[in-house]
This record gives structure tokens, sequence and C-alpha cells, in this order.
């Protein structure tokens, strides 16, 4: 091959690669886009729809029967606050733990089965976890209650928290555990303080999608926490919560209501909104340099 | 007691007593949550199938072959269920996990460093939309969109079964795209973290021998993250497969096996969600929670096809790398 | 530990705790300060009327009352197992299910409502059907709105020739129940391939989800025909049909109509409070309508709330009865009221009737 046609050759092997290149950033881009456009209508369609009636009342004031102004859902704000830090409670421990077990000392047949187990749970609709929280917990107690409904939407966390911390940590590279190890530490503290350290964006991620999505869950809380016309904060009564007052005023017949029923989707999402930015905000680091 | 199946760590014994009951307390200690998870999928097992006896009794295997879905008159199938959520999820994932992988590259390669938080936060908000909205936003947005986008698709292409009937809106495709719209910010938020958390060392490797960002995506980049992508994926069909509300406000809910995207459609989830909370009789419950055990061996069966998938593709570098 | 989780998680275990620890507003556990608190489960379809109820009669005699729609179904499920002081269902327990139940269930009739028949089809300002043109459209057999059968049943309109686009309610529900009884009572067909009950094997069609669901379905498909609570059609602003009832007359369901067929069963509910109103014989009766039940258990085990529930129906029997016309509810006509109460004062705490005789 004569040196004009091996430089011809690669010449064009370099077109050839940099225009492979050039067009995965097209595509990235456009399905970054892509993502990014449900988003927008979505967003647009609730705030359009929601925010007229989203007014100091609507935070303040209980449910008003159809036709009489003044109505609001200040009981499903607190109600779904409480059913997520309850939630939390569940699937942040069994979650992280869990994911942990699987990342450290979960290669053999024990570990691939609870990773199975918690990936067929990622599967099981909403309205069967509710289903077996009643008979669990609803029933024995002849009563519906709070803890039922942070119990069924735990459980509803789970496999996300469990899969994204199990695939964080096992990204953290070797030479972070060795070096912490090769300084004396144990293996336990090696894993809470370097590597969950390390890994903590992509835990933090897991859990902020597994809190957006139970946040949301209307099905699970029908049987479990309920409803509540009322004030209520104790952990053993029925509950009220955005997404269940949301479905009943969503399914009426009632223009008022639906305007409340959109103003409560505009809530809940302004809700976890702020929670995403306060969890973001409060475990910043520098350590993401390090990789 | 060195564990022999640890993988990446060399626990060292240290000799004092503390430091080895640490770390033994550590691992039973995860151990005993991570058996949880594992008993909570039996107890659902467990329940779910002694629910179904009734209905496993009086249909036996015909309930996966029969199409029929009648109360009244005490015959229940399943296999439109089956047809329909295997249908809508895997036109989901056909749909979304394009857009997400794209995404996710996007927002962990090129972005720069100052967009990338703003944006990823953006997606990962769609998680947050309760499912009901997405349901009535599909009713009154997606629909009357989805109408004159089918009666194009059935002019032009309408030659292929898969576009052919009426242009409702309602149906199959409908439900896929909103499924797909649902499980993209989940396929998105996780596989960008997985991208982000390949050691710079192994692209700078690629760099250091020529290759193009491209090219380093494709070879180290992916073999490493490639399990991690898997798991994303994985985790969106759960919620694909599971998902009630959404879809069952515009699928159309009609128990039928048809070929075309048009025609509506019904999966296990709605077909449970719509009747559970009014069902009395017996037998009828107990085909419910049965089409429930059905949806329950499906994901069972698609994630071992996944984790074969991804075992046999895993063999070598993939295990060794993270050594 | 890093300051960050400690941050997030000291704060969010403060949040939980502060919201659990006070109980704000005058909201007390059942038995605090005395004040009654019960609890139902149940239809949908009434509970814009039960809602102003329980407001009212909060009001009224301090007891609290919360109640959830979460299916006909639903109630009953919660009130078998017990964790519901009452239930509400749009349709009666069959004596099967009756006898499955833990204990004697007084059925306590509340209201009536009627189904109509909504349509999209904008140039046709009056729309007139019978019973066997409903049931033909739903089973498949009238395909086109131009069909000769609904033709001759409106002289002078002009129908588009347009495939009708049927919607029916995907979700087991008491309207669905209420509309399948009266297409099995007016169409032989009808009864023997499809039958009745709150969810059957429709042969053709889309299912939307809810009432709402339907009436959106029906709002945005044009030529399409779907049935509803006559909430829904009138708050959508769809057009409802004129349906031909068993004394030959199209009648539009308006409340006088709804309350005609109430009051045409009173004769059958001597006998048995769980009467079905489909297809009243009466003059001005619309064909389409039902009754909604509150379901309580005979003996009740609690004394206090026994009590108050028994006197909160006899309300609803009463007083309530005001609030139901403006709702678009049809209230009980009154010798069915008097029946009612009669089966009320079987209420019994051990043995002794709840509610003294008036």
């Amino acid at each position: 091959m004569s040196r004009r046609q091996s430089l011809s050759r690669s010449r064009a092997r370099e077109a050839r690669r940099a225009a492979a290149n050039g067009l995965m950033w097209a595509f990235a881009a456009l399905a970054t886009i892509a993502a990014l456009v449900p988003l927008g209508m979505v967003l647009y369609y609730i705030v359009i729809q929601g925010l007229p009636a989203l007014n100091l009342a609507f935070f303040t004031h209980l449910a008003r029967p159809v036709g009489e102004p003044g109505g609001g859902m200040a009981n499903a704000i607190v109600g779904t606050l409480i059913l997520i830090g309850l939630a939390s409670a569940v699937g942040l421990p069994v979650g992280i733990l869990g994911g942990i077990y699987l990342a450290e000392f979960g290669n053999h047949r024990f570990g691939a089965g609870v990773r199975f187990a918690a990936d067929v749970l990622a599967g099981v609709p909403s309205i069967v976890v509710g289903i077996l929280v009643w008979v669990i917990v609803v029933v024995p107690m002849q009563g519906f209650s709070a803890l039922a409904g942070g119990l069924a939407l735990g459980i509803m966390m789970i496999p996300t928290v469990i899969r994204t911390t199990e695939e964080l940590v096992r990204l953290v590279p070797v030479s972070q555990r060795e070096a912490a190890l090769s300084l004396g530490a144990t293996h336990w503290r090696t894993v809470f303080k370097v590597v969950l350290v390390a890994a903590r964006g992509g835990v933090i991620t897991g859990v902020l999608l597994a809190v957006a999505r139970i946040a949301g869950e209307t099905a699970p809380l029908l049987f479990t926490a309920f409803g509540n016309r009322f004030w209520s904060a104790r952990l053993d009564q029925p509950i009220a919560s955005l997404p269940v007052q949301i479905y009943y005023y969503a399914i009426a017949p009632y223009d008022d209501w639906h305007a409340q029923a959109w103003a409560g989707a505009l809530v809940l999402v302004l809700i976890i909104l702020i929670l995403s930015a306060a969890a973001r905000y409060a475990t910043r680091g520098r350590l993401r340099a390090i990789r | 007691m060195a564990a022999p199946s640890a993988p990446q760590t060399s626990v060292r014994r240290r000799g004092l007593f503390g430091a080895n009951a640490g770390d033994r307390a550590f691992r039973w200690g995860t151990l005993l949550v991570a058996s949880s998870v594992l008993a909570l999928i039996g107890v659902l097992a467990y329940e779910l199938t002694t629910a179904s006896l009734p209905a496993m009794r009086q249909f036996g295997w015909r309930f996966l072959t029969t199409s029929t879905w009648d109360p009244v008159h005490r015959v229940f199938g399943a296999l439109p269920f089956i047809y329909g959520t295997l249908v809508s999820s895997f036109l989901a994932l056909l749909l979304a996990v394009p857009v997400s992988l794209g995404a996710a590259l996007f927002l962990a390669e090129l972005v720069p460093r100052w967009l990338r938080g703003p944006v990823s936060f953006l997606v990962e908000l769609l998680a947050a939309v309760p499912s009901v909205v997405y349901g009535l936003w599909g009713i009154f947005v997606l629909v009357p969109l989805l109408r004159p986008a089918q009666a194009w698709l059935g002019q032009h292409l309408g030659f292929l079964p898969l576009f052919q009937g009426p242009p409702y809106g309602i149906g199959m495709l409908a439900g896929g795209l909103i499924l797909a719209i649902m499980i993209t910010p989940i396929i998105t938020a996780v596989s960008r973290e997985v991208l982000q958390a390949v050691p710079v060392s192994q692209r700078e490797a690629a760099y250091a021998l020529g290759s193009t960002r491209w090219e380093a995506i494709r070879g180290p980049v992916w073999r490493y993250a490639r399990a991690g992508i898997l798991g994303a994926i994985i985790l969106g069909f759960g919620r694909a497969a599971g998902e009630t509300m959404a879809v069952t406000m515009v699928i159309g809910n009609r128990p039928e096996i048809s070929a075309s995207l048009f025609s509506p459609g019904y999966t296990l989830a709605s077909a449970l969600a719509n009747e559970f909370l009014e069902a009395t009789q017996t037998l009828h419950t107990a085909a419910l929670l049965e089409l429930a055990l059905i949806l329950f061996a499906i994901t069972i069966i698609i994630n071992a096809l996944a984790r074969l998938l991804l075992w046999s593709t895993a063999q070598g570098m993939a295990r060794g790398v993270r050594e | 530990m890093k300051p960050g989780w400690l941050r997030v998680g000291a704060l969010a275990g403060a949040a939980v705790l502060l919201a659990a620890g006070c109980a704000k507003g005058p909201s007390r556990g059942p038995g605090g300060s005395g004040q009654v608190t019960l609890t139902g489960a149940g239809a949908t379809f009434p509970y814009p009327l039960y809602s102003k109820w329980f407001d009212e009669y909060e009001f009224a005699a301090g007891v609290r009352i919360n109640y959830q729609s979460i299916g006909s179904g639903g109630g009953i499920q919660q009130l078998k197992a017990g964790t519901v002081d009452f239930g509400g269902s749009d349709t009666p327990l069959s004596d099967q299910e009756a006898a499955a139940m833990p204990g004697p269930v007084v059925h306590i009739p509340t209201v009536a409502g009627a189904v109509v028949i909504a349509h999209n089809l904008p140039k046709v300002t009056e729309l007139r059907l019978s019973g066997e043109t409903i049931a033909d459209i739903y089973l498949g057999e009238i395909r086109r709105w131009n069909d000769s059968r609904i033709a001759e049943l409106n002289p002078g309109v002009r129908f588009p020739d347009a495939p009708i686009a049927v919607v029916y309610r995907s979700d087991g529900s008491g309207t669905t129940s209420i509309f399948t009884h009266y297409l099995a009572a007016v169409s032989r067909p009808w009864a023997g391939r499809v039958g009745a009950g709150k969810s059957v094997n429709w042969p053709v069609g889309i299912g939307g989800k809810g009432n709402e669901g339907v009436a959106g379905v029906v709002k945005q498909t044009p030529a399409s025909i779907g049935y509803v609570e006559l909430a829904y059609a009138e708050h959508n602003r769809l057009p409802y049909a004129r349906v031909r009832n068993a004394a030959g007359s199209f009648v539009a369901p308006t409340i006088e109509a709804t309350a005609a067929a109430a009051a045409g069963a009173a004769a059958a509910m001597k006998q048995d409070l769980r009467v079905s109103i489909v297809n009243s014989p009466a003059p001005n009766a619309y064909p389409i309508a039902g009754f909604t039940y509150l379901l309580v258990y005979r003996d009740q085990r609690d004394r206090a709330k026994g009590e108050a529930l028994a006197k909160f129906l006899d309300w609803a029997l009463d007083d309530g009865q005001a609030f139901a016309e403006p709702l678009l509810y049809a209230p009980l006509p009154a010798a069915a009221v008097e029946l009612t109460r009669a089966a009320l004062r079987t209420l019994t705490f051990r043995g002794k009737p709840l509610l003294a005789e008036k």
C-alpha cells in the first residue's frame, strides 16, 4: 500500500470516526429534548389547571362539600408529608442496607435470590401491595391507619433504592476501598465512611426517585391509610393524603373539584421538588472529583 | 471470618475484639435486612396463591389460554391481559429506552457541569407526577393529539396490520406512550448515575489510546456500566408492567387481542385495579388475584431472561474490572 | 457520619414527630371527650351528597363521619372485615353475599339516581331511543348512526353516516349494574348473551374508567355513545337521550321522572328493601334508575356508635332528603321512607332496639 493510499484510508477512517462521534451527540441531544418535551407539556398542563385554584384556603382549610367555596386540602398535604416520612422510615433502611449487603456480600446464590426478589417487587402493582398490607396489618388492627399506609408505600420504595444503592456501591473503585483498608479501617467503617459517601449522589437519586413515585400513588392507600375528612396526624388512625384526595376530586363531576384536584397535583409536584432540592443541597460535596 | 464471597475487599482481621464484632454485626445486620426482602416476596407469593386457589381449582391451566372475561357467567381467562401487559410494556420500553439512554448519555457526558444538575433534576421531576394525573393528562391532552396522528398513520401505513382500525386515539398506542413517558425518568436517572460513576481512569485509558468520546463510551465505559444500565431498564419494565391508574384511563380497557396498535387493550394490572374495588363474588376476586399472580410470574420470567442475557455477555471484562 | 446525612435525617425525623405529636384542631380520636366518630366506605355515586350530609350532620349533632368512596365492592369488603361501621353500595347484596357476611345486614336506601345515555352528535338536539335499540347498539347489532332502527324512533332527524363509537364503564360499578339490569329487562338477546352485573363481558366498545372517564371519552370522541350518572352528563354539558319507558313514552332523566320510578317500587319494597327500579311501569318514570344503599349490621356491637349510626340514618331519611335535589339526586318517595324507617327500627344493641319508636 502506498503512503498516499494509507494516508487517505486513515483520513477516511478519521472522518468516519468523527462522524460517528457527531452522530452520537446529535442523537443524545435529541433524546434529551424528547425526554423533556412531555415533561414540559405535563407540567404546563398541571400549572394551567391548578394555579387558578391555588389560594390560601387551599393550604389551610379542609375539604368542603361541593358548591361551597373555601375548600382546601390542608389535611391531605400534612398527611402526605407524614406518609412520606413513614415510608422512608421503612424503605430507606431496608433499601440502603439491603443494597450494601448485595454489593459487599451478595455474590452467591442467596444474594442472587435477594436481587431477584427486589426486581420482582418492582413489578408488583401498587394495588397488590395495598391488598397485602390490608391483609397483614389493617384487618388484624380492625382499622385503617397511617402506619399501614406508610408500610405499603415503604414496601414500594424498596426495589428502586436497593437496586440503585447496589449498583452505585459496586461502582466505587477498588482503589478507594483499599486506601481505607490500608489505613486500618474495618470493613463496615470503610463502607459507611468511604464507599457510601462516594456513592452518595447515586444513592440519593435512587431515594428521590422512590419518594417521588410513592408520593403520587393512590391505589395502595385506599385500603391502608384510607383517607380522612378531618384533621388527623395520628399514626393509628386513617389519614388523608394528596393522591387519594386528587383521585376523589378528579372522578367527581364538578368543575371546582376538578380545579382543586389539579391544584393538589401541582402542590404534590412542588413538595417533591422542594424535598429533592433540599436533599441534594444537604448532601452535596466535593468527593465527586475523585473518580 | 473472611467471607469467601466478599468481592472486592479483603476483610482484615485487626485482632481487636471491637473491630471483628463490628464487622460481624455489619454483615449479619445487612443480611437480616436483605432477607426481609426475600421474605416479603415469599409472603406475597403465598398470599396471592392462597387467594387465587378458588379460581385455580375452577379453571386450571385453561385460565392462561381463555380469552373470555365474563363476571356474570363466571368464566374467566387471562390471555388478553397477558397479551396487553406484554405488548404495552414492551412498547413502552421500545419508546423509552433509546430516549432515556440517549438523555442519560447526554447528561453524563456532554452537558456542561453547571447545567447537569438542573436538567437531571427536571427529568427526575417527571417521576413526581402522580399516576392519576398522567392518566388525566393522557385523556385530555395526549389522546386528542394522537387521534390525528393515528389517522395519518392509518392513511399512509395502513397496509401494516399495526396501524389498522378506527383512529379513536384511545388504545394500545396511547397506553404504551403514557407508560414510556412514565418510565423515562427512572431509566434516565439511574443510567446517568451509573455512567457518571464509571471511573475516570477507564476513559482516560481509552483516550490515551486515541479513541473518540463515542468509542470510549462504546468500549470500556459501556462494559463497566452495562450491568447498572440493565438494572435501570429492569426497574423501568417493572414499573411499566405494574402501572395501573394511568394506563387504565387511556388504553380502552377491552380484553381483546389485536395486532393493531390502534385497538383498545387491557393489562393485568389495570384489570385488577378496575375490578378489585367492586368485586364481591369469591370466584371473581380469586380470578383477579390470579391475574396478579400471573403478573408476578411474568415479572420473574422477564427478570430471569434479562439476567441470563447479562450473564452470558458479562463473561470476562465486567466482573474482572470491578476486582 | 457525614453532616449532610445527619442534617437531612434529623430534619425529616423532627418533621414527622412534630406533625404526629400535635393533633391540630378539634380532632380527637374516637372516645376522646365523648365525641363519636363513625367510619364508612363505599359507593362513589352518592359521595357528593353524603359529603354534604356529613357536614350538615356534624353541625347538627356533633357526630363526625369519615366516609371514603373507594367503591361499592370496597365498602362491602370493608364492612365484612369489620374495619368500617357502615358501607355504601349502589347494588344491594345478593342472598349469597348477605349469607357470607358475619351478621345480618340491613339495607337502607338513601336516594335514587338516574343513568343517562349521553352522546356526541353535535347536530342532533334531541335523541330518542328505546331499550331494544340501546341493547342492540351495545350488542353490536346496530353499528351506524343512520340505521333505520334509530331513524324510525326519531322522525325528521338527520343522522350522520358514521359508525357508533360505543363506550362502557371498564371498572365494576353500580352504574353498570343498573344499566345492564335495564338492558336485560328489555332485551332478551342481551339477557341471554351478556346478562347483568357490576362488571360484564361487553360485546363491543371501549371502556372508560369511572363516570368521569366515560364522560371524558364521549366528549372527545365524535359519534360516540355512553352511559353515565346524571350529574356527570350535566356538569360535562353532554347531551343525553330520552328513553322510552315501559308505558311507551319517551322520558327525559329528570328528578321527577327518577322519583316516579322510585315511587313505582314502593309495593315491592314491602317484601324487601332491595329492589330494582329499572323499567318501572309508572307512566312518567325514567326507566334507567336505581337506589343507592347504606349497609349496616343489624346487631351493633358498640352502643355509642350504634346509636349515633341509627340517629344519623334517621336524620338522612328526614332532613337529609332536602339536600338531594340540588345535587341532582332523587329523594326517596314517602312510602319508601316509611318502609325504610321500619327497617331502621330493627337495629339493635344486645337485643334492644337502638331507635325509640316515634
